[in-house]
């Protein structure tokens, strides 16, 4: 992914490719890994992160309340209905689930591709992405209206003498979500083994050396171990790829399994895939813009980043643009009655607003990405990767709430309005990601240290002695 | 079982990776088998020079991914045609396409967990104790900048004296002794 149109005379742009730098000059092994591990060994710790830590612990409290009043009361109190069963829960399910894509793809599938850039925005993409499942897989807990029954999902013996269904996308997800929750925890944590062992030898206190000598399992950087842990890190690499492929395929099997119209289509699986990345990518930004500032990381987060980034919410952009597209296309092709009405409905009917701003939020402003200038602006960036989440928020809503308030049989239409207890939950939601979030931050190394001792210049092994390249520190 | 005491084996150190799998290339030549090198990042040229090519963390891999394809699609198969037979629609009890998907997460979900166990393992991991932590310079360097080669004590060509030599003729920044 090249970016040539950069001033030459700029210290971040590589004068031999012409393309800005991954990390910037003058960075040794000890350099990277001190800017890295201080943000988390520092015995100090910054009042901005108290502030949002706060803000976002008392969000979770609004969450808990939801919750409470969820479980006393039922889910009544939220605005599910018949004809719209899920509403919200589902909504918010597939968006969450959604923006944890991009972290397993930037990990998994641009490893794969050798593509060196994504080294710095890897660990903290992962960590986005277990929270996001975290907040994903509340939903449908949430609104099984009897969540302490939840476990009755998976097969195991039981005196009911009852067994799950497997002809169900339904049971599918359960397989897959889980399958996904877990692998993505794997595979966050065994990438982290390395610089957890970092961290213990540099811990000044006790109790770091403890937990962080605890959680990295006696790592001591033996070559051999190396070898093995590349080979793990590569197939797990392969295995998350087709992984986060088939999870949000699987949620498309939800809707299109069904027959309802609008839904009852053979593109959702690719054009749920494209859409969730497109999401996912917008909340690594979204995320990655104020940390770069606030911890002064610009030198390993880089406009490079920023403009990959861009370019990839560009092309999936275009993906769903085009199944935005197909969808029109195949209601007027298909010459069925209904299909053709729930698309008019969709664009025109009560709810027509939510279409146009999904199409505003997800198709037209995002095209301003074709700029160079703009990509490479920091606060442009930043505002657009939250039109992004708006517009794919809305995306799920039109998909969940439009063919439901009007399918087949006029005397069964109905609309809906969420409450304000969907609200809270959502915000709840938001709240608890971000809270886990600063957790993440302050005690984990966000950064991949191991990983940009090897973007290093210096790393490369020459075969000959002279001239010896710069020493390590 | 006794803990072993005396001498665990020598240390090097390197300031860069170049220097280091040249002296492992040197140690390998002159007959050391028993050497290991510790290095802040991966560094597949040491590996190399100590004679480590192959490793079996993908054929781990490749056999949990068939047991938990095994072991789900055998799963949902025994459910749907003995232990809970349902008529969905009248479709054949053993519907074996729609068994796929979960059988398919779960030789994902296999393969990943024995990826990684797998690859713990077989490096003999958790193991909280090693000897080259003993070396005083280990613990400031090996995991930020500094690159180790330790020839171990249990090597045939092993001797004090003679070893530290050849050592130091490398051009380390030191050489240390590692006791257990």
């Amino acid at each position: 992914m090249a970016t040539k149109d950069a001033p030459v005379n700029n210290p971040m742009v590589d004068p031999v490719t012409g393309e800005y730098r991954v990390i910037a000059p003058g960075h040794t092994f000890k350099s990277v890994t001190e800017k890295v591990s201080r943000i988390v060994l520092t015995s100090h710790t910054p009042l901005g992160w108290w502030f949002g830590f706060m803000v976002a612990g008392s969000v979770v409290g609004l969450l808990m309340v939801c919750v409470t009043w969820l479980f006393v009361r039922g889910v009544g109190i939220w605005a599910i209905t018949i004809p719209v069963a899920w509403g919200f829960a589902i909504v918010e399910f597939v968006w969450w689930i959604g923006i944890g894509h991009a972290g397993t793809l930037i990990s998994a599938i641009l490893l794969l591709f050798k593509q060196g850039w994504r080294n710095s925005i890897n660990r903290f993409a992962e960590a986005m992405t277990i929270f996001a499942v975290m907040c994903a897989a509340m939903f449908p807990v949430l609104h099984l209206g009897r969540p302490w029954l939840g476990y009755w999902l998976f097969p195991y013996p039981n005196s009911m003498n009852y067994w799950p269904q497997f002809r169900s996308p339904l049971m599918w997800d359960v397989f897959a979500v889980s399958t996904y929750a877990t692998i993505s925890v794997v595979f966050w944590y065994m990438g982290m083994i390395p610089d957890l062992a970092t961290l213990r030898d540099r811990s000044q206190s006790k109790l770091g050396q403890f937990v962080y000598g605890l959680l990295s399992v006696g790592w001591r950087g033996s070559v051999r171990h190396w070898v093995r842990y590349e080979t793990a890190s590569i197939l797990l690499a392969g295995l998350a790829t087709p992984l986060v492929l088939s999870v949000h395929s699987v949620i498309s099997l939800d809707f299109s399994v069904a027959l309802m119209p609008g839904w009852h289509t053979t593109i959702f699986p690719p054009y749920f895939v494209a859409g969730a990345i497109y999401s996912g990518f917008a909340m690594v930004l979204t995320l990655a813009i104020p940390i770069r500032k606030f911890y002064h990381l610009e030198d390993l987060i880089t406009i490079r980043h920023l403009d990959n980034c861009n370019k990839v919410m560009l092309a999936t952009g275009l993906i769903v643009a085009y199944g935005y597209s197909t969808e029109v296309f195949m209601s007027w092709y298909s010459a069925s009655h209904w299909e053709y009405f729930m698309m008019w409905n969709r664009m025109f009917g009560p709810m027509g607003w939510s279409y146009w701003t999904l199409i505003t939020c997800n198709i037209a402003l995002p095209q301003l990405l074709w700029s160079r200038k703009l990509r490479k602006s920091v606060a442009f960036t930043f505002i657009m990767s939250l039109i992004i989440n708006t517009g794919m928020y809305f995306e799920r809503f039109v998909i969940v709430v439009t063919s439901l308030t009007r399918d087949y049989l006029p005397s069964s239409w109905g609309t809906y309005r969420a409450t304000r207890w969907d609200y809270g939950t959502f915000l709840g939601t938001l709240g608890f990601f971000t809270f886990c979030f600063f957790l993440f931050i302050r005690f984990l190394p966000m950064i991949p240290m191991s990983e940009l001792r090897l973007m290093l210049p210096q790393a490369k092994v020459r075969e000959r002695a002279e001239p010896l390249p710069e020493a390590g520190d | 079982m006794p803990l072993p005491e005396g001498l665990y084996g020598l240390m090097a150190e390197f300031d860069s990776p170049s220097e280091l799998v040249r002296a492992a290339k040197a140690a390998r030549t002159a007959g050391y088998r028993r050497l290991d090198c510790y290095t802040p990042y991966p560094v597949e040229e040491a590996a190399e020079a100590i004679g480590f090519h192959r490793d079996e963390v993908s054929l781990v891999t490749l056999v949990g991914g068939l047991l938990g394809l095994a072991a789900m699609f055998g799963l949902e198969t025994w459910i749907a045609v003995w232990a809970f037979p349902l008529n969905i629609a009248g479709r054949p009890y053993f519907s074996w396409p729609a068994f796929v998907v979960p059988a398919y997460e779960w030789t994902i979900l296999w393969a990943g967990l024995s990826a990684c166990f797998g690859m713990l393992a077989l490096n003999g991991l958790p193991k909280p104790y090693h000897p080259v932590f003993n070396a005083p310079n280990f613990r400031d360097g090996a995991t930020t900048n500094k690159f180790f080669l330790c020839l171990e004590s249990t090597d045939p060509k092993f001797d004090a004296a003679e070893t530290r030599g050849f050592l130091e003729a490398q051009s380390p920044v030191s050489v240390v002794e590692v006791e257990y």
